[in-house]
């Protein structure tokens, strides 16, 4: 008991991890199913991933790796507090902030750059489970435009995307329509991370504490973004005002999604790569490490 | 001619019902049921309607005209009696569908203009992405066809392509209807019911949208359910009326009939008293 420093293991009691296993296996069952569970309270405001962290309490067991990230970082404020809480109450588990020593990885925002392997269990926090919600207000009918596949609406939004912008804008909470009929939100991460989770080897299961909701994209599955015939899904291109592709100014990758930065001296705009661990690595690859700074 | 629509014994009643209900109410007493309270909306109405052809519903307020059509577009279930929609070689038992039957038969095979266009429209979206979501709603998704489809309708309904992008909250209120027609249009739909779309507008207004609505019958042979209180619309539009009261049909026939040789006292007080 002194080891678990008073709690039981993984905090919640038996009945609450056995209910969130059950709603993960039928999320799993009907991919990309909003499947209603009991969202605890958590000893954290809801709103700062308590859907994810029940997600990950109900699953990890000892020698699982934990890896926490938000905003593509190990070290941001909340990442090291939901990390350090997983290590107070479940003794035996290892930590790590390298993506492929995982055995799970909570995440918010990012999807990691390295891809997952079929070993590897994705969990993401979500504030927004439902993508009808910008275009239906009561969840009666959403529920029962969900079961019809109705989801023309969102289509309406892009149309009227196009003629404001000449392009689609949504930057997060893509509508993605898994396994050919349910439509998520896959809303903490960037339209760049979107085709990550399409025929993903990593199972990734979606939990929103706010919301009360839990959802999935198993394995191999289709997750296919909607779009126009006519005018395809894209991903951010981060091109400069020449059009070439920015570059990470710390590693030099060319293909990760970058974070802007402003130089507080020279008030200079800087790209950095998002995914710290993918930055080191791309470091260590190019012999680059004496440079490290940071 | 090709039979549309067949609708026989069609009852509408708001309230829990008793077996006095269509006894105790009628034209000649009320449409409040003495026995519960229930409003007998609309009684044993009958009709058919063909291709091309353009049907008119007359009566005062309260009278049930607006009922009949809203259960034929599934806004409100039907209580009692048989709808019976013909389309290319099918027929469709209205009262009898599912949800997703009703949605498909009402976003792509009927269309509905309503007197007030905040329930035809979305207002919070542009003209041309109220006829896109339509056509999205049948099932395209190709933009470029969308927007193309679109711009002719709102030609054909003369509202002027350059502000197909705007909100309808900008435009008139006849070029509303005009852009709820189009809409309406937009999937050609074989049968379209019209709800008092000309009450409110302007006079000249009226004219023009009452003609737009000729020129469609005429061009596209749609079939149209009429619904109005004013006789010079149902004298200009209907082929055939029926005449309603109290939730029950007291008259019905050729418009020309009706309105030159009206039999019921209750008609004949009607068309008397057209201005």
């Amino acid at each position: 008991m002194s080891q678990n420093n008073g709690y039981p293991f993984g905090f919640l009691d038996e009945y609450a991890k056995k209910e969130v296993r059950r709603s993960v296996l039928k999320a799993i069952a009907l991919p990309g199913y909003q499947v209603p569970y009991s969202s605890r309270e958590m000893p954290m405001g809801r709103g700062f991933g308590t859907g994810g962290l029940q997600l990950t309490l109900a699953l990890i067991g000892p020698g699982e790796v934990l890896k926490v990230i938000d905003q593509g970082s190990d070290d941001s404020v909340n990442a090291v507090n939901l990390r350090s809480f997983v290590e107070l109450t479940c003794p035996g588990i290892a930590t790590t902030a390298k993506t492929e020593e995982a055995s799970l990885i909570q995440s918010r925002h990012r999807i990691p750059e390295k891809a997952l392997n079929d070993r590897q269990l994705l969990v993401l926090q979500v504030p927004y489970p439902d993508p009808l919600s910008v275009v239906e207000p009561s969840e009666d009918r959403r529920k029962a435009m969900h079961g019809e596949a109705d989801y023309a609406r969102l289509l309406v939004k892009l149309y009227e995307d196009i003629v404001k912008f000449k392009e689609i804008t949504i930057s997060h909470r893509y509508p993605t329509r898994i396994n050919g009929h349910y439509i998520i939100d896959p809303s903490p991460i960037p339209r760049f991370d979107v085709p990550k989770l399409h025929q993903s080897a990593a199972l990734a299961l979606l939990g929103a504490g706010r919301e009360k909701k839990i959802y999935a994209v198993p394995p191999y599955t289709d997750a296919v973004p909607i779009a126009f015939d006519d005018i395809p899904f894209r991903i951010e291109d981060f091109n400069d005002d020449q059009g070439r592709r920015r570059t990470c100014q710390r590693c030099g990758c060319q293909t990760s999604y970058l974070d802007e930065f402003i130089d507080s001296t020279s008030g200079e705009k800087l790209y950095q790569c998002s995914d710290i661990d993918w930055c080191n690595d791309q470091l260590t690859a190019t012999q680059h490490l004496e440079e490290v700074d940071i | 001619m090709k039979k549309i629509l067949e609708v026989n014994s069609f009852s509408k009643v708001y309230g829990s019902g008793c077996d006095c209900c269509f006894a105790e109410t009628g034209p000649e007493r009320t449409n409040i049921c003495p026995g519960c309270g229930s409003v007998v909306a609309a009684h044993d109405v009958s009709f058919s309607l063909h291709q091309g052809e353009i049907l008119g519903i007359m009566g005062e307020s309260g009278s049930g005209k607006s009922t009949v059509v809203k259960s034929l577009f599934f806004d409100e279930p039907a209580s009692w009696g048989q709808a019976s929609f013909y389309d290319n070689g099918s027929r469709y038992d209205l009262f009898e569908l599912n949800r997703a039957q009703q949605r498909q038969l009402r976003s792509q095979r009927f269309g509905m203009v309503y007197q007030n266009p905040h329930l035809g429209l979305n207002f919070a979206i542009s003209a041309g992405g109220n006829i896109a979501e339509r056509l999205l709603v049948a099932g395209d998704s190709h933009y470029q066809r969308i927007r193309s489809r679109a711009q002719d309708l709102l030609q054909r309904t003369e509202v002027l392509p350059e502000r197909m992008d705007e909100i309808p909250r900008n435009f008139s209120g006849g070029m509303q209807q005009r852009v709820q027609i189009a809409k309406a249009l937009a999937t050609d739909p074989p049968l379209l019911f019209l709800d008092e779309v000309t009450t409110g507008l302007d006079l000249s207004v009226q004219a023009a949208i009452l003609d737009l609505i000729l020129e469609i019958q005429h061009e596209l042979q749609t079939a149209m359910i009429v619904v109005t209180h004013d006789l010079g619309v149902i004298r200009l539009l209907a082929d055939r009326t029926l005449v309603m009261k109290y939730g029950r049909i007291i008259e019905a026939g050729l418009t020309d009939q009706i309105l030159e040789d009206p039999q019921h006292a209750y008609t004949q007080r009607l068309v008397a008293s057209a201005l």
